[in-house]
């Protein structure tokens, strides 16, 4: 029951805020009561799969494989809990970041259809509703990039949805070749029966892979996949591209672990063509960074970086010894989480220094060292952890990822995920020193001038974007202080994520149902 | 039939692709509506095509007569349909307001937010 | 677009296609129809209306705004599968009223579902049309 709570909290929060029509209070309320309900739901969710292990819900009580399965182990429960937390941060943030219009006009509800879309991808255990769910995200996400209906959202949103489309069109494609492999869509079910396909069809298994990676690879902004990120993301007002930062990639990255840790059977082929995607995800998202002179851009750019370490800890599954692969899985889950808290948190610090000196042109800001002392340490803080500095989460994650990189000896991806680092760590001074440092220029012009929040007052205004970046920073320095909790958790998640047999036992697939064989007699008439 | 059906899922492919890369919206849009067709068309054909009875249980039997056709491909057709349907409707939305906002369709002068 | 006989056709058109689509919705359950068919029928009633006509009568027909409807159906549908929660069945169980009645109509959570699909495609759709033909 609890397991469809995540899905159903958002959706109903998104119901009300749409029946409210046009009262911007009663919306702000329900905004946050449901982003706060959701993070109730997830916590008692994640200590109940803490407690008892993986935990499935048979919808509709069709037990599986036939009907559609939720599932949750500890990484479903984990992101589903630092899903939530970014909700609520972005929501109460965006109490004072957003204007009444966008709010009138359906911001929180489209908000929560995004996380109902986010929260079933998390939750599902089934291929084709993993696809249902990636839709109501994108429809969510969608709205959330228009809204306000400025001429560069409307360009931003024309290049995102034709992207996202043309996504989950190659994703459908992918699930039609492999539900005519294996006739089913369960992926536990599909776990064991495409592990038999891929010897008798391995052409098959591997353009039906090679789709789904595509699919993954345009959600996740991986290279050569990445071009329609930085172009859209910063668009709409700096809340709902920290949302985006914090839960859209991720979703795609979540696909890709998913997929390929479950359902594909381990192919030597596809894991060295991820490690070729990580080393240059990283590279180019680090160098595109160099070329943009707007702080949000930077940032958006650097999520790309971000994204190729994720996948480096997934392409090192293809690592001989399964202690390194179980260390490299880890590493990717904490490194999700580390940088779902430490990006949305550098996007919502952009986002408030946009709103203290009124534009986002790193040439046009300065001094806000001493103007806004709090913002800075902030930044700072944050900058340090996105780089891998200790003491933060940041250090925890890279370390994890480079040491699985030298025990899978893969040394060229490894030096490359240290350059990056560096690099970022430059490209995160940059910013320092031109937004904080440097002397304010000349009289601070805003052309791009800013509609203020609706009718909040400034000092109450001034919390409500602060509060949200002192939680999530507090978070980052408390795992980074004190990891061994969040260490042991992406160890437990990475255990269960290698046990397929665990999995498929839970999920309840037994094993006479694969004998009878992936193909069916009267397929070919 | 298989071959035609292959043939039929290619074409629909390149019309899309043909389509996405012109440089009007509006052609876009319709490059994304057959990209849905041949992914459905494709779904239809790869889960097998056979001659046989529709999978409906009759009353008072407990499970459909033997020799019927797979009902799940048919059932991800129509969800993929509807999907396709919902976020079309939100493109044609979409791209009707970017023209507004803009006065061109063509995606070559969409691009001042690029850098 | 200002035609006679468009608008003399589409009046009487409008009330049995929707007369159609509301037979379609409770069909579903057994036979071809169902929520989203009904809905799509509903919203081609309404389509011709507003292309008939203009925005503003269309919105008129609809009687409460498409946002409400969306928001409606998708808070019953969700309430249809949550009901089974309560009788301690899995989510989104359809759970059957008992008492027979006397036509070939079966009343049921899944019943509340269908509505809720209808709502939303209607709502949803007529949002996107007045969105257009306003725009």
């Amino acid at each position: 029951m609890l397991l469809a709570l995540p899905i159903v909290i958002p959706l109903v929060t998104a119901g009300l805020c749409l029946l409210v029509g046009r009262r911007v209070r009663v919306q702000r309320a329900l905004g946050v009561l449901g982003a706060g309900g959701l993070l109730v739901a997830a916590v008692t969710l994640f200590a109940r799969v803490w407690r008892e292990g993986v935990l499935v819900l048979y919808v509709g009580g069709w037990r599986a494989p036939f009907g559609i399965t939720l599932v949750a182990d500890v990484f479903a429960a984990l992101l589903v809990l630092a899903a939530a937390l970014m909700h609520l941060a972005v929501s109460v943030y965006s109490l004072a970041d957003l204007d009444g219009r966008r709010q009138r006009y359906g911001y929180f509800a489209f908000l929560n259809v995004m996380l109902t879309g986010v929260c079933g991808a998390f939750l599902t255990g089934d291929l084709f509703n993993l696809y249902v769910w990636f839709e109501v995200m994108l429809i969510g996400s969608f709205v959330l990039l228009v809204l306000g209906g400025q001429r560069a959202q409307m360009e931003a949103g024309i290049k995102y949805v034709t992207l996202s489309l043309l996504s989950s069109a190659l994703f459908l494609a992918g699930v039609g070749v492999i539900y005519g492999i294996a006739h089913t869509l369960n992926m536990a079910h599909l776990s064991q029966r495409l592990a038999v396909a891929a010897t008798s069809h391995p052409g098959l298994v591997t353009a039906a892979s090679l789709l789904l990676l595509l699919a993954f690879g345009i959600k996740a902004a991986v290279f050569p996949l990445h071009f329609w990120l930085p172009d859209s993301y910063h668009a709409p007002p700096p809340a709902v591209t920290a949302i985006f930062a914090a839960l859209l990639t991720k979703t795609g990255v979540y696909a890709i672990v998913r997929v390929f840790s479950l359902v594909l059977p381990p192919s030597d082929y596809l894991f060295g063509l991820l490690a070729v995607i990580a080393g240059l995800t990283m590279l180019i998202g680090v160098l595109g960074a160099v070329a943009q002179s707007q702080f949000r851009r930077i940032l958006n750019v650097h999520i790309i970086s971000q994204i190729g370490y994720m996948v480096m800890g997934v392409a090192l599954l293809g690592s001989p010894d399964a202690q390194t692969r179980q260390l490299a899985i880890a590493a990717a889950i904490f490194y999700i989480v580390h940088n779902m808290l430490v990006k949305s948190n550098l996007v919502l610090l952009s986002g408030t220094v946009r709103a203290l000196a009124g534009t986002e042109q790193l040439s046009r800001l300065g001094g806000l060292l001493n103007r806004a002392p709090v913002v800075a340490v902030l930044f700072l803080l944050s900058a340090l952890s996105l780089a891998g500095l200790p003491p933060s989460s940041g250090f925890w994650a890279k370390l994890g990822v480079i040491q699985a990189g030298f025990r899978a000896q893969a040394y060229l991806l490894t030096f490359t995920a240290l350059f990056v680092g560096l690099l970022t760590l430059v490209s995160m001074l940059k910013i320092w020193s031109a937004v904080f440092w440097k002397p304010a220029p000349e009289p601070c012009s805003s052309d791009d001038a800013l509609p203020a929040a609706a009718g909040t007052p400034p000092a109450r205004r001034r919390a409500l974007l602060l509060v949200p970046s002192v939680v999530l920073l507090v978070l980052s320095i408390g795992i980074g202080l004190y990891p061994p909790p969040m260490l042991a958790t992406a160890r437990r998640a990475s255990r269960e994520l290698l046990d397929r047999a665990a999995y498929v036992a839970a999920v309840g697939i037994h094993a006479e149902q694969v004998e009878e064989g992936p193909f069916r007699a009267e397929v070919h008439p | 039939m298989f071959v035609i059906l292959a043939l039929l899922v290619g074409a629909l492919y390149a019309a899309a692709f043909c389509l996405l890369l012109a440089r009007t919206t509006t052609r876009l849009l319709f490059g994304l509506l057959l990209l849905g067709h041949a992914a459905n068309l494709l779904i239809f054909s790869a889960a097998g095509l056979v001659r046989a009875s529709p999978a409906i249980v009759p009353s008072g039997a407990e499970r459909p007569p033997p020799g019927h056709a797979d009902p799940i491909p048919q059932a991800l057709i129509l969800t993929a349909i509807v999907i396709s349907f919902a976020v079309l409707a939100f493109a044609a939305v979409l791209v009707q307001r970017a023209h507004q906002a803009s006065g061109t369709n063509d995606t070559e002068e969409l691009r001042t937010t690029e850098t | 677009m200002k035609s006679l006989v468009f608008q003399a056709t589409t009046r009487a058109v409008t009330p049995l296609l929707l007369a159609f689509s509301l037979f379609m919705l409770l069909r579903g359950h057994n036979e071809p129809g169902g929520g989203f068919i009904g809905g799509l029928l509903a919203v081609a009633a309404f389509a011709l209306y507003a292309l008939a006509f203009d925005a503003r009568r269309a919105r008129a027909l609809l009687g409460v705004s498409p946002q409400t409807l969306t928001a409606t159906g998708l808070l019953l549908a969700t309430g249809s599968g949550g009901a089974a929660w309560l009788a301690g069945q899995p989510f989104m169980a359809g759970l059957w009223l008992s008492a027979a009645l006397p036509a070939e109509l079966k009343l049921g959570t899944v019943l509340l579902f269908d509505v809720g699909v209808y709502l939303v495609v209607l709502g949803a759709a007529a949002l996107v049309l007045l969105t257009l033909r306003e725009g």
